[in-house]
Parts: C-alpha cells; sequence; structure tokens
C-alpha cells in the first residue's frame, strides 16, 4: 500500500510519518506551561487563535527532553484536541510502501508504543511514527 | 413568545426540507426503517414544540401521525399505500400551517379530521386530496435568518485573530515613535474590534433564561390537563449557555418536565394519601459547575418505580430474567432510556410512549453531556443533565504566581484581601496553615505549592468558594478581571484535575483555568466544620469614617455637620435673607430655603450658607466660617434635649457639636404623604437621624423618631437589641459588619443595599399579610 509520508528526524532519528495525521507543519512560537501535567507535556501554545498543546516528543519516547530552544512542529488533532508533536527537523515528503514492523524488531519502550510499521527509504528502514501514540495518558491506536 | 414561534416555525420547516427526500424514499417502500423512524422523530418533535407554543391543530395531527407511525414501529400495523398517503398527507398540512402560521394568514380546517380519518386501520382508501393551494408565496418577510454554528465558529476565531492581530500592531506602535493621528486611528480600531468582538460574542452565547422563560406556562398549562396542582421554582436563569447548546436542550427539557409532571406528580388525592402537599414541586435550576453547566429537574412525585420498569423491559424483549437479576438498581433505573420502553400503560397527549427519554439521552450525549437520575421511590425524581462548558463565556480573575498566570472563575471567588491588612492574619497550625480574614478562620491553600511554582510569600488571598467549602487561595498577585471563551484543555491537562479548561485571553499567550474544587483536592484540604469556625473573640471591625464639615457656627459654637449631607457651601448676601412666613428664609436661585441661624444675623454684608440636602428638600444653614472635613469619630456622647444637637465628639482634643440634621428637616420638611412611615428607633447617637434617615428619604420613605398620636408606622427599625414603641415589623441594625451567628437576621448599619433590601422586602411582607 503506497501512502504520502513526511520524513522528519526525532531524537536524532529519521522516522516517517503518514501525511494523513498531519494537520499542518509549523515553528510554535512561546510556550506557557501546564504545571503538575506529565513531563512530556511541555506546555500550551497560540497557534492561529487556537491553543494548542507541545508535546516534547523526547521526554514522551524516553529518550530525554528535547531542547528548549526547539520550535518545529507537526500538528495533528487527537479526538478534536490539536497537539504540536516537537521534531527535530524536517527532510521532506514522499511515498513509500508500508511495511509491517518485522518479527522479532526489539524496540525500546517509547519506541515500540509508537510504532506501527516500517518504511524504506533509499535501503535504509524508517520506522512508521503514530502520532496519536505520542500523546500522554491515551489509548495507543489499534 | 413570538421568537419562540419564529423558531419553530423555521425549525419545522427546515426539517421538511430535509425530510422530503425521506418521505419520498419511504413512499417507495414503506418497510424502510430509518426513514420511518425520521418520520416519526419529525411528528414527534412537532407534537412537543406544538404543546409547548399552544398550537392545538398541530398537536392533533402530529399526534394523531404519531399514533400510526408507533403502532407501525411496534409492528402492530403494516404499512400500505393508504397509511403511507394518510400520513404523507398530514406531513404536508403540517408544513401548509406552519406557513400560514409564519404569513399570519388563516388556514381552512375543515379536511384535517378527515385527514386524520384516513389514518384509521379500516379506512377506505379515500380520493386523494384536491390540488393544494400553495401557500408559500404567502411567506413573511423575516428578520431573523438561521446561520450554521461551523460558520458562527469560524467568524469567532476569525475575531480572535484580528484582536491579536490588533495586540500585535499596538505592541509595534508602542515600541516605536507613534504618530498622535496613528495612535487616534489604532484607537478607533481598538474600539471597533472590542465592540465587533462583544457583537460576535453574543451571537453564541445566551442566557439560559431563554430557555427557562416559557417553562412557567407550560407547567401551568400540562398540569391543568392533567388535573394536577404544580408549584414551580426556577433557579439560575442568568446562566450563560451557547447558543446551539440552548437550542439542543430545549427539547429534551420540554419532554423531562412533562414526563415528570404526567408521570411523576401524583395526583392530589394520592399525594394526600402519601402524606404529601396537594401541590407537586418541581424545580428547575442551573448553575455552573466546573466546566460544565448543570442543569437540575428536580419533582417531589411518586420517582421511577424500577421494578416495573424491569418488568416492562423483559417484556419488551429488551433485556433477559437473567441480565435483569445480575443489574445494579442504578442500571434498572437507567433503563427508562432504552428505546421503547415506557413505565406508563397510556400513553397519553402530554407525554409520549417511551420515545421521550431515548431521544432526551441521545440529544444530550449528542452534546457531549450526560444525564444522571436520583430516583427516591415515592419521594420523587431528580434528573441532572450536565453539558460542557464549551464556548461558554466566564468571567474570571486572572491570578500571577511564579510568574505565570492562571484565570479563577469570578463566580467562584468570594472575596479579595491582601495579607498586609489588619483583617488577615496567617498562622500555622501543626503543618497546617490558616487564614483569619475578618474572625473566620480558612485553610490556607499556597497555589504555589500545588503548582510546584517558585513563590514568595503570599501577597494576596482569593477566597475561593467550592462545593465542599470555602479555602483561602495564596497567590502573588492579582493582576486583572477579563472576560474569556474557555475551551476544554487537551486530555493530558484535564488529567491534573486542577484546571477547568484553557483559554487565550488578549494577550496571545495561553491561560489555564484553575478548578478550585481540583486545586483543594491536590492540596488534601478536608473541610472541617472545625476550621472552618467563626472565631468569636479579636475581630477588628472596620468601619470607614464619616467624613463631617467643621464649621464656626454664628453663636461662636464650634459644630460638625455629616459631609453626606451638605450639598454645598455658598456665600450670600445678606439682603437675600428676610423673616417670610413665620420664619427666615434664603431667596435663592429664584425659590424659597428655609434657613436654620444658630444666632441673630450678624450685620454684615455677606455670609456662608451650608446648603444641606437630603436629596429632596432642601434647607439653609447660615455659618460664620468653614473650617476643615474631618472624619467623625465613632464614640458620640448624646446631647441632652436641644434638637438641634445631636451630640458631642471629640475632634482634635476639642468638644464638637454634631448637628443633627435630621432635626432640622424634621421642622422643615413636610412629609410626603403616602410614603410608608418608617420609625427610626432613635439610639441616643443621633446615628439614625443623621446617617439614616437621608438614605431612608432618598429611599422615598418617610421617617419619624417618635409617634404621633395620628401616625402609624409601617416599619420600624432599631439598633441592635433596643426596644422598639410601636407593634410593627421591625428592621434590626447591628455596629458589626459580620453577622452574628447563623439565626442574625439583622443589617450591617452601613450595609446600604442590604439595608434598603431589607426594608422594602419587611414592607413588601406586611404588604402581603
Amino acid at each position: 500500500m503506497t501512502e504520502l509520508f513526511l520524513i522528519a528526524h526525532i531524537a536524532g532519528r529519521g522516522v516517517a510519518i503518514p501525511t494523513a495525521d498531519i494537520d499542518s507543519v509549523v515553528d510554535i512560537g512561546e510556550t506557557v506551561a501546564v504545571p503538575r501535567a506529565e513531563a512530556a507535556l511541555r506546555g500550551l501554545t497560540a497557534l492561529r487563535s487556537r491553543v494548542i498543546t507541545v508535546i516534547d516528543t523526547g521526554v514522551a519516547l524516553g529518550v530525554g527532553a528535547m531542547p528548549d530552544d526547539a520550535t518545529r512542529a507537526v500538528i495533528t488533532r487527537v479526538d478534536g484536541h490539536f497537539y504540536a508533536i516537537l521534531v527535530d527537523s524536517l527532510e521532506d515528503v514522499a511515498t513509500f510502501d508500508r511495511q509491517p514492523l518485522s518479527a522479532g524488531l526489539a524496540l525500546d519502550g517509547g519506541w515500540q508504543r509508537v510504532g506501527t510499521g516500517i518504511i524504506e527509504r533509499d535501503g535504509e528502514p524508517l520506522l512508521v511514527l503514530d502520532l496519536a501514540a505520542l500523546v500522554p495518558a491515551l489509548p495507543v491506536a489499534a | 413568545m413570538d421568537d419562540l414561534l419564529q423558531e419553530f416555525v423555521a425549525e419545522t420547516r427546515e426539517t421538511l426540507e430535509a425530510l422530503s427526500g425521506e418521505i419520498v424514499a419511504w413512499e417507495a417502500d414503506p418497510a424502510d426503517r430509518p426513514r420511518l423512524d425520521a418520520i416519526f422523530r419529525f411528528v414527534h418533535t412537532v407534537k412537543g414544540s406544538c404543546g409547548f407554543l399552544d398550537l392545538p391543530r398541530l398537536a392533533r395531527l402530529s399526534h394523531a401521525a404519531e399514533d400510526v407511525l408507533a403502532a407501525v414501529r411496534s409492528g402492530n400495523r403494516t404499512p400500505n399505500t393508504a397509511l403511507v398517503n394518510g400520513v404523507l398527507a398530514i406531513v404536508d398540512r403540517i408544513g401548509e400551517i406552519v406557513e400560514a402560521i409564519d404569513a399570519g394568514a388563516s388556514l381552512d380546517d375543515t379536511t384535517e379530521d378527515l385527514l386524520i380519518a384516513a389514518l384509521a386501520e379500516d379506512a377506505v382508501p379515500a380520493a386523494a386530496p384536491g390540488p393544494q393551494v400553495s401557500v408559500s408565496q404567502q411567506r413573511a418577510a423575516s428578520r431573523t435568518i438561521r446561520l450554521n454554528v461551523d460558520l458562527l465558529d469560524r467568524m469567532m476565531s476569525g475575531m480572535s485573530d484580528m484582536v491579536l492581530a490588533r495586540n500585535e500592531l499596538a505592541r509595534r506602535l508602542r515600541d516605536s515613535s507613534i504618530d498622535p493621528r496613528t495612535e487616534a486611528s489604532l484607537e478607533r480600531l481598538s474600539i471597533t474590534v472590542a465592540e465587533m468582538r462583544d457583537t460576535v460574542t453574543r451571537t453564541r452565547m445566551q442566557k439560559i433564561e431563554a430557555l427557562f422563560s416559557p417553562i412557567p406556562r407550560m407547567v401551568r398549562d400540562t398540569a391543568a390537563e392533567v388535573g394536577k396542582t404544580v408549584t414551580l421554582a426556577i433557579e439560575g436563569s442568568d446562566v450563560e449557555l451557547d447558543r446551539e447548546m440552548l437550542e439542543l436542550l430545549r427539547d429534551p427539557l420540554v419532554h423531562i418536565i412533562r414526563n415528570a409532571i404526567d408521570h411523576g406528580i401524583e395526583s392530589a388525592d394520592a399525594r394526600r394519601a402519601a402524606g404529601k402537599r396537594e401541590a407537586g414541586r418541581l424545580t428547575l435550576s442551573a448553575r455552573q459547575s466546573g466546566n460544565q453547566i448543570l442543569i437540575e429537574i428536580a419533582d417531589d412525585g411518586r420517582g421511577i418505580d424500577v421494578d416495573r420498569v424491569a418488568a416492562k423491559a423483559v417484556q419488551a424483549g429488551l433485556r433477559s430474567e437473567r441480565e435483569i437479576a445480575s443489574m445494579t438498581l442504578a442500571a434498572k433505573t437507567d433503563l427508562i432510556f432504552e428505546p421503547g420502553l415506557s413505565s406508563r400503560d397510556v400513553a397519553t397527549n402530554i407525554s409520549g410512549r417511551g420515545v421521550g427519554m431515548d431521544v432526551v439521552r441521545s440529544n444530550i450525549e449528542q452534546l457531549g453531556g450526560r444525564i444522571q437520575l436520583v430516583n427516591t421511590p415515592g419521594q420523587g425524581l431528580g434528573i441532572t443533565i450536565h453539558v460542557p462548558l464549551t464556548l461558554s463565556i466566564i468571567s474570571t480573575i486572572i491570578v500571577g504566581v511564579g510568574g505565570q498566570q492562571f484565570a479563577l472563575p469570578r463566580q467562584t471567588v468570594e472575596e479579595i484581601v491582601t495579607v498586609r491588612g489588619d483583617a488577615v492574619r496567617i498562622d500555622t497550625i501543626g503543618d497546617a496553615t490558616i487564614a483569619t480574614v475578618r474572625g473566620k478562620r480558612l485553610p490556607l491553600v499556597m497555589l504555589g505549592h500545588v503548582l510546584g511554582l517558585e513563590t514568595r510569600v503570599a501577597g494576596t488571598l482569593a477566597i475561593v468558594s467550592t462545593r465542599e467549602g470555602v479555602f483561602a487561595l495564596g497567590v502573588d498577585a492579582v493582576l486583572d478581571t477579563e472576560e474569556l471563551v474557555v475551551k476544554p484543555a487537551a486530555p493530558p491537562v484535564m488529567a491534573t484535575g486542577l484546571y477547568a479548561g484553557q483559554t487565550l485571553p488578549d494577550s496571545g499567550r495561553p491561560m489555564l483555568l484553575l478548578d478550585g474544587t481540583g486545586v483543594a483536592a491536590a492540596a488534601s484540604l478536608s473541610f472541617s466544620r472545625k476550621v472552618a469556625a467563626t472565631e468569636q473573640e479579636g475581630t477588628v471591625m472596620v468601619v470607614p469614617p464619616t467624613p463631617a464639615l467643621l464649621f464656626d457656627d454664628l453663636d461662636g459654637r464650634r459644630r460638625a455637620i455629616p459631609l453626606a449631607m451638605v450639598d454645598r457651601v455658598e456665600t450670600v448676601s445678606t439682603d437675600l435673607i428676610r423673616m417670610s412666613g413665620g420664619r427666615m428664609r434664603l431667596a435663592i436661585g429664584g425659590t424659597l430655603v428655609p434657613l436654620h441661624l444658630a444666632a441673630d444675623l450678624p450685620q454684615r454684608r455677606d455670609i456662608a450658607v451650608l446648603r444641606l440636602t437630603d436629596g429632596d428638600a432642601e434647607i439653609g444653614y447660615a455659618i460664620a466660617e468653614a473650617l476643615d472635613i474631618v472624619a467623625l469619630p465613632r464614640e458620640i456622647a448624646p446631647a441632652d434635649g436641644d434638637g438641634a444637637i445631636a451630640g458631642v465628639a471629640i475632634i482634635d482634643d476639642e468638644p464638637v457639636e454634631l448637628i443633627d440634621a435630621f432635626a432640622l428637616f424634621g421642622d422643615e420638611v413636610m412629609p410626603r404623604i403616602g410614603a410608608p412611615l418608617c420609625l427610626l428607633q432613635a439610639d441616643g447617637q443621633g446615628w439614625m437621624d443623621s446617617f439614616l434617615r437621608p438614605a431612608l428619604e432618598a429611599a422615598g420613605y418617610r421617617c419619624v423618631t417618635s409617634i404621633q398620636p395620628d401616625q402609624q408606622p409601617a416599619i420600624a427599625l432599631a439598633m441592635d437589641d433596643d426596644p422598639v414603641d410601636a407593634p410593627v415589623p421591625v428592621v434590626r441594625l447591628r455596629r458589626q459588619r459580620a453577622a452574628q451567628g447563623a439565626n442574625d437576621t439583622s443589617v450591617y448599619r452601613y450595609d446600604r443595599a442590604a439595608l434598603m433590601a431589607a426594608v422594602a422586602g419587611t414592607l413588601a411582607g406586611r404588604a402581603a399579610l
């Protein structure tokens, strides 16, 4: 099955995000912290008069917080709420064939939760990311 | 009512348009269940609205169609061409009547019996009704339009963008040197944007009153129809709600209330037998709680007979006996929401045949709300509808803590006090911190600690009232008040339990709305009565000092008069002062004003005159010289006898006589006939005379301090426990600001609003006797 994917870098690794999940790609502005919320919740930011919840993808994946100056984000909509998923950098958009996760592939905790498949770009396998699974306290989409 | 009718017309017209396709499809295939349901819902809604709007013709037609369709739904009748035609004829007829209502035209109703008769099972297929006269040209020009809420949403979000852009522009202009003309333009833009924003906001918001106001009439009519007496109490009409939500709540509310009257409240005989008051009681209330609006409909009727509902469910094949046996009581009660179940055996015109509650629940769930039952068999049923606050505008107080800002719903904040004042003390008891605010001990929660933010020592306390209790919330500062559009925050944010929602104020920085209950829970507060007990001793009473004008009188004495009574001090020519009509009068501004002289008029060209007013009448008081404005001490020694002197106060270590303005006015001013007469049970300090009397007279009462034989006071005002000379209702005044215990009905003497309300209320109560 051929799909359109956005290739991005998160925590130093290349990942593929199905574009169908993406609302927009932006540089977010100032973030207002949400005290007492989970660490993966960096805070709230305003984007075109909407309040958007910013997810520190590094914390959500359990690979350490992203730098404070990370502003590039992929906006996604989960259950009617907008989330900004911080990424290190973005590459390009292209069509790929989604393949199932190979058997026996042992991903560590965070990655395992969000990985839904693999694509192959120039012989390099990239994990397909389920953005909704990065949102804390939400069940992983089946 | 006109608005409602308009709405009904527009809504019915709209549904009819949407339905026309369904009707054709049903005609083609009468066994098509979803189509049948759609048509059924339509006639059911029309029936409900008609009862509500008092449109008996439409009610009759829709009830007839509903009966037939219900029979089809339950499988008692099979739809044939005659039946389909009959129903369609009625739907068409409903459309015609609605158009006629809108155009204000009358429509001949002779064929309606035929239409209804055609629905009977044994009806002979009647000849197709003659060509219908088209009434569409009678459509009246409408002053209202119906808008898609999506459009309003887009308008709203565009508006917010506009505000943000304006703010950005203002910020940039502030940074550069700005041309005054540019500034003026920006100012105009700001005003326009603000007005626009108000308007746009209002397009979505409506007071729940719009939903509640037709209810009393409906209750009355419905109760009369079933021969019951029902008293209705409505609370919280000023809660604001999203317009869309309001519209969607209308039908469920009507259904629930009709059900309550028809099924819930028993007949007068049954109520008497059950030891209840003959008149049933229905309470309708709305309030905001956290991020939800709660609408509560409670009756004191028989409640739901759960076993009977369960038996019905088995009978209707909705549940098996085994399933019922394993269900909890609550689950069994909730069976009333199952489609096709009614606890009532006979369907009446009032409430339907079990379609009500399932429609009600699905309507409410459509709004993202839920519905809750509190069933007390024999005692009544309470139904609570919870709907989200989405897009509700709420008035908030913005507090700052640890460099961040949060909003607090204003209605939960009782009061804001600064810690610096005398009225507030903070103590540590064990490991708990207690704030004592004017004698009231409250648990203190430092918002900074709860949120894990760096915080200074609390500079300001917000007294937050939650359903569980009242606590003091320590914040760094109270910054502002703002009306905000609050939206639910994302689930991970809500999961903290501390927030009721998020908002985007004009600053463009998102802000969180705190949930007082959640904050209290996070601080593990327990509201024990001990903590909240009122501290009786050590109360510091702060009475605002009363300013008074200090002057030297004509007789050389130093005197003072409450400043509130002095309209102005004027120097007038002594030529204008004449003895006329038996007393000294001052001719000024074309009128004669009675003039009080403490001594003979000095031989001078001109003289200073205090022009005193009680808000209505005016008198002059000639003085030698005005000296200063001073604060009157609270302790005033009563004077002996002299009518014009209320007492003696010490001002700047010097005794000063306080003018009894009451006596002055009492001598000069004709009582206003017809106004209620208030007996001021004078406390010997002149306070009532000089302070209370002007306030009461300004409010249109007449006042006396002692009763003449021909006077009949309507009400008496007395201080604390002073005895009252007349057998009339008494309003007690107290010197302390805080009430002394729960049974204290007295009014703090400087609380003008409460005082006036008490006087008016007592007079009203007397009139009712």
